[in-house]
């Protein structure tokens, strides 16, 4: 099962829309698309929308603890955009829903930046 | 609604399977693991969060089975036995690598926030009982057990 990434620019950084299943075999892809926006650097925020996530195990939860702390380290904001049910469960289970900033929609997470 | 209710009380009553599978220990094979049990887990009664627990669980048992029994050898096999008994869910995973050290097998602390170290703590969320069994000649024998609530009419 591939993971389809597509990145979008918006006038505060960039935008990652994830599709798929996020597992062992395709949290390097995902890595990957995020290392690409990193090293442009010079953005404000980066805007990760999970909508289309159907599965994300711990492999896809590490990428995206990896990313918040490149983001600390760049000056970024990360936000989590509109999490699907399964990403939810799996935040719920490992608590994180404190830990980022998680939008319902993009509007709302780039409002004010 | 209520005959399909009653197929499913009926499921839980005999023993199902079990359903053996044997997959390539390539993280590829993982979707081909989840898609497996998720209609066993349905047919056994489970609900769509419990069985997304338990999917995300065997899972993650697999994917420690990759990176540490087998240190990312992607030509190994894994051997998933399932088992829908009455009043319990079982997967068994058998894995001819490295011996589990089970000494040092124990979920992080949650506040503890830093990338990896979840798919124990995921694995015992979703299962009732995790045991390790290294007694064997080669490899462990990861055993998975989930009580089943009564499911009434």
């Amino acid at each position: 099962m591939k993971v389809e990434i597509t990145t979008q620019k918006f006038n505060a950084g960039s935008m990652l829309l994830i599709k798929g299943d996020v597992d062992m075999n395709s949290s390097p892809d995902v890595r990957s698309s995020l290392d690409e926006v990193f090293k442009q650097g010079g953005a404000k925020a980066l805007l990760i929308n999970l909508s289309g996530v159907r599965y994300m195990d711990s492999s896809g939860i590490a990428t995206l603890v990896e990313a918040m702390q490149n983001c600390m380290k760049q000056g970024m904001k990360l936000r989590l955009v509109e999490l699907s049910p399964p990403v939810r469960d799996v935040f719920e289970l490992a608590r994180l829903s404190s830990i980022f900033e998680i939008f319902a929609n993009v509007g709302d997470a780039q409002a004010g930046l | 609604m209520a005959e399909d209710r009653r197929r499913k009380t009926d499921n839980t009553q005999n023993e199902t399977g079990p359903v053996t599978l044997i997959v390539p220990s390539h993280p590829k094979y993982l979707y081909v693991v989840r898609s497996a049990i998720y209609p066993i887990l349905t047919d056994a009664g489970f609900g769509r969060k419990d069985a997304r627990r338990i999917i995300l669980a065997v899972d993650e048992a697999c994917s420690n089975i990759i990176k540490h029994a087998y240190e990312g050898d992607h030509t190994k096999t894994i051997t998933l036995t399932i088992t829908d008994a009455a009043d319990r869910f079982t997967v068994r995973l058998r894995d001819y690598g490295r011996k589990a050290d089970t000494a040092k097998i124990a979920p992080r602390d949650l506040s503890d926030i830093r990338p990896g170290g979840l798919g124990t703590l995921f694995i015992g969320a979703a299962f009732d009982a995790v045991t390790y069994d290294t007694n064997q000649e080669q490899g462990t024998l990861l055993t998975l057990e989930k009580k089943k609530q009564q499911v009434n009419v």
